[in-house]
């Protein structure tokens, strides 16, 4: 250990503005990469699950199963 | 040897395999990435020059030379995709620029952090650091040409050949450290040279780019991934794979 308090870890022998700012953004930006990566996952999953459950209402009396309303059918999926 | 080069090319085959690397990477990069950080800020030594400013070495240098071989990477995937027309290596290509770019402007902003305490200034417009920011446009150039073409196979084969050509730029980047007086200093690591720093210092760096060599197949698979189903999506591969979160709603 090369500090010998918490203070003069902060402190970083007085370079602790650029030592944090870099450390800080750094941690920033690889967390938005990670975050935003996933998210996008599932925006294209839910928009997928959304394309599939409108082609099969909108298909004529397709996926509609004998003895099921359009609508029921439509909303099970 | 044609049958494996063939499957490697088969984007339900890359994002099986894909799926199953991701929580190794994540886990173990995110392991390296928290040692090397301790290590780094806690028990590295001091420079003797530089105090305690130099521990932005520590992500400054991979995040640097991680730019550089992530757009290496791209322009292989580039000339892959445009002999072969292998969909997997465009698919790369794109997963890979926006985190190029990141590590690119993380790499420039560390940069000019460290700078300021140890040169006394935030920008120079000196070789290394007008080489670097080139790199961030062409990175940029990158995503704004795919985005500005509609036509998928079109964009792709203009990304290929721009990425291709701005290939020039990574050995003046690597080189401008000895071509040039400036004053960014020389590399830290080679293969024909002991390092520069005592194994203290050189070890946590060491763990970092490991760290961030691991953190960028993470985010590139799961990219990847991304960019595969949005492809395949007219396949029935993918659409058994939406099935069960569409039953859930």
């Amino acid at each position: 250990m090369q500090f010998h308090s918490f203070a003069a870890f902060i402190a970083m022998g007085g370079h602790g503005f650029y030592v944090w700012l870099a450390y800080g953004v750094f941690l920033l930006v690889i967390t938005t990469l990670v975050v935003d990566s996933h998210w996008r996952r599932r925006r294209i999953l839910a928009r997928q699950a959304r394309q599939m459950r409108r082609e099969q209402v909108a298909k004529p009396g397709g996926r509609v199963v004998k003895g099921q309303s359009f609508q029921e059918a439509g909303e099970s999926s | 040897m044609w049958a494996f080069f063939h499957k490697l090319g088969s984007p339900k085959w890359f994002f099986d395999i894909a799926g199953r690397c991701i929580p190794w990477f994540a886990g173990s990069s995110i392991a390296l990435l928290v040692l090397g950080m301790v290590w780094g800020l806690l028990f590295a030594p001091p420079d003797y020059q530089q105090g305690d400013s130099y521990r932005i070495i520590f992500i400054h240098v991979p995040s640097s030379a991680l730019a550089m071989s992530c757009y290496v990477m791209m322009a292989v995937a580039g000339a892959i995709h445009l002999v072969w027309r292998m969909k997997l290596a465009d698919v790369f290509a794109k997963a890979a620029a926006p985190v190029g770019a990141a590590l690119t402007f993380l790499g420039l902003f560390t940069g000019s952090v460290w700078g300021k305490p140890t040169w006394g200034t935030w920008w120079v417009w000196d070789a290394r650091l007008t080489s670097m920011l080139i790199l961030l446009f062409l990175y940029l150039g990158i995503i704004a040409l795919r985005a500005a073409i509609e036509d998928p196979q079109t964009s792709a084969r203009a990304v290929s050949v721009l990425t291709l050509v701005g290939v020039v730029n990574i050995p003046i980047i690597k080189y401008s450290v000895n071509w040039w007086n400036t004053l960014h200093q020389t590399a830290t690591f080679t293969l024909t040279n002991k390092p520069t720093m005592p194994p203290s210092m050189y070890l946590p760096l060491l763990v970092m780019l490991l760290a961030f060599y691991l953190f960028f197949a993470w985010i590139v698979c799961v990219r990847m991934q991304n960019e595969i189903l949005e492809r395949e999506k007219r396949t029935r591969w993918v659409r058994e794979l939406v099935t069960p979160a569409t039953a859930r709603r």
